[in-house]
């Protein structure tokens, strides 16, 4: 689509200050990143003396020894319990939000309007505003300090943001599909489960991917509700190394922070094309 | 309203026929659009009352209360919001210190995914791998992992300090320095300009060729092509932009918690909005006081998306099928 004919006789040497332009922000921009990921190799008297993010030799014992916390929990559970968070988080997205997506594409019921638009406007509701009466609410369930309260609202659509990218995505859909299968006798359940659900795929897709960046990379729900290192998420388990900070640590903290981002990093690179079409459809924050 | 219709057990009636392969419509009436409507909307409305709706309005009463968590909540009147703005002054550093924020990292975030959108809408090779690049930080940008990193590049002895030396110019650590402090979270708020850069990058595609094509032909220079059609065209793209900045950055917390190690110093420099609802709230369990701040934020984000809504008139273009 995109015929870019200005760029047809530009001259080969603004190409080129194009490149430079780029190459050296790029660099910039992955130098943070670079840098840790150097240190995550040094020993710590290395760490903070030399600018160049490159180790003098591939050294694992940062690893080895950020991986098991001085009080014997270890990263294991950390990964373990945000994957658990992240997987209910995943679940309960897909099944509330292409549920509330469907009736509010397809199905005309009185006040859907009324609906739509309230729908959009929690949007704009910041989470401070609700927390308190939430806490409020988990605390007398008993839910603290386990995984629930990160994981039950979304099974009942909390994340407008998906009901909307899946409400675009079934109004794509040929209509005449549905038609059909309703007069063949199926009902509205069977149409959905039948028709719509193997078509949202790639909106499910998406709906996966962000749940799972947002839940891995979440940190003030996570803090808010989870007490006990045994259940702590990697969020919480990186924190660690701040509280405990015996000034000798940066190796470990590094590496645990470097193997944090793998995950996020991993999901990127499978699904990029996914992402940046999201992102550019609906606008949600990468 | 709902309730009623969930108790109908929607699965186990819709879903059992199909199995048999009989046809339900003729045997059983078919529930009308309206009932299957408030059916699948069903779990998102539960949520909506219990989760957001719900919440939102008892934190409105909280507000007028003194509530611990332990006692029940006792009405004190508008007490809370008179002591924010009289008589808190720490209230007012953390409203400062949010706007500071907003009003700066969100500009130069949308003045940087900007250029680099237009940098990037070119026949340029290697355009894809440049995109990677650039919109990564913004996928880890809001992690622990991240701020962390960034604590640690404008310390003492960190990265930035190194190679301000480097150039003769001797500062101290960034992130314990009362003047410098805010600046390293707009840095590490600009650093993530690329999911708005992917936004403008899909708005620049949308924009049709022949627009520039007869510009060219009646002899449009590039500053005026940029300046007469690709900045009008690109308005409602910059303004949907700036509505979602703006609502992001003001409940931005991960990166002030961990960088101040949740206080908000040095000198409450850092003491964004949603870390002092935190601190008050759940350090201090002055619930009702930090839901006063909450609804004095959702009355702020209300007021701004309304203005960015209002004056939208006036400066976004939009297409007359539209």
């Amino acid at each position: 689509m995109a015929t870019s004919t200005r760029t047809v006789r530009v001259f080969p040497f603004s190409q080129l200050l194009t490149h430079l332009v780029l190459i050296v922000g790029a660099f910039c921009m992955l130098y943070p990143l670079l840098w840790m990921i150097g240190s995550s190799f040094k020993p710590d008297s290395e760490i903070f003396t030399e600018l160049s993010p490159i180790p003098r030799s591939l050294d694992l014992t940062n690893y080895i020894r950020g991986w098991v916390l001085g009080s014997g929990t270890s990263f294991a559970t950390f990964y373990i319990n945000s994957f658990v968070v992240c997987a209910g988080a995943i679940i309960g997205n897909l099944l509330s939000c292409s549920l509330a997506a469907y009736a509010f594409a397809r199905i005309r019921f009185k006040l859907r309007g009324l609906w739509f638009a309230v729908m959009l406007g929690t949007l704009m509701l910041p989470f401070h505003v609700t927390v308190v009466p939430q806490y409020i609410i988990f605390n007398a369930l008993g839910w603290t300090n386990t995984f629930l309260p990160l994981v039950v609202p979304k099974f009942f659509a909390v994340d407008a943001f998906f009901i909307f990218l899946m409400v675009q995505f079934i109004r794509g859909i040929p209509i005449e599909l549905e038609q059909a299968a309703m007069v063949d006798g199926c009902n509205r359940f069977q149409i959905f489960t039948k028709i719509i659900l193997p078509l949202l795929g790639p909106a499910l897709v998406t709906t996966t991917i962000f749940t799972f960046i947002w839940t891995y990379n979440d940190f003030f729900s996570q803090l808010l509700y989870l007490s006990t290192e045994k259940h702590y998420t990697v969020s919480l388990g990186l924190r660690l190394f701040l509280d405990a900070s015996g000034q000798s640590a940066w190796g470990p903290m590094f590496a645990m922070t470097t193997l944090s981002l793998v995950p996020v990093i991993l999901v990127f690179a499978f699904f990029q094309r996914r992402l940046v079409e999201g992102i550019a459809t609906t606008g949600l924050k990468g | 309203m709902t309730i009623g219709h969930s108790s109908e057990s929607p699965a186990a009636t819709g879903l059992s026929p199909s199995r048999s392969g009989a046809r339900p419509a003729r045997t059983r009436k078919p529930l009308s659009d309206n009932a299957y409507g408030y059916l699948f909307l069903a779990p998102w409305l539960v949520g909506l009352l219990v989760f957001l709706a719900g919440p939102t309005l008892v934190s409105l009463y909280l507000s007028f209360t003194d509530f611990n968590l332990l006692q029940p909540p006792k009405w004190v009147g508008a007490q809370n919001y008179i002591t924010l703005f009289s008589r808190d002054p720490r209230y007012l550093q953390a409203l400062r210190v949010t706007f500071t924020y907003v009003f700066t990292a969100a500009p130069l975030n949308l003045l940087f995914a900007l250029l680099l959108a237009l940098l990037l809408n070119t026949r340029i090779r290697g355009i894809s791998l440049y995109r990677a690049v650039y919109y990564v930080p913004s996928l880890l940008g809001g992690s622990v992992a991240i701020a962390i990193l960034w604590q640690q590049i404008f310390g003492l002895d960190g990265v930035v300090s190194q190679i301000l030396g480097f150039f003769g110019v001797h500062g101290s650590s960034w992130v314990s320095s009362p003047k410098q402090a805010l600046w390293t979270l707009v840095i590490l708020h600009v650093w993530q300009f690329g999911s708005a850069m992917i936004i403008f990058l899909a708005g620049l595609k949308q924009i049709p060729a022949e627009l520039y094509e007869a510009a060219t032909i009646d002899g449009a220079g590039k500053v005026h092509r940029f300046w007469f059609i690709t900045l009008p065209m690109l308005t409602p793209v910059i303004f949907f932009n700036l509505v979602l900045q703006i609502i992001n950055s003001f409940q931005a917390f991960t990166p002030a918690f961990i960088i101040s190690g949740g206080k908000g110093g040095p000198l409450d420099s850092t003491l964004f909005y949603t870390l002092y609802v935190y601190i008050q709230g759940f350090t201090n369990f002055r619930m009702g006081y930090a839901s006063a701040m909450g609804w004095i934020l959702l009355i702020i984000i209300g007021v701004f998306t309304a203005l960015a809504f209002l004056s939208s008139k006036y400066w976004v273009h939009y297409d007359d099928a539209r």
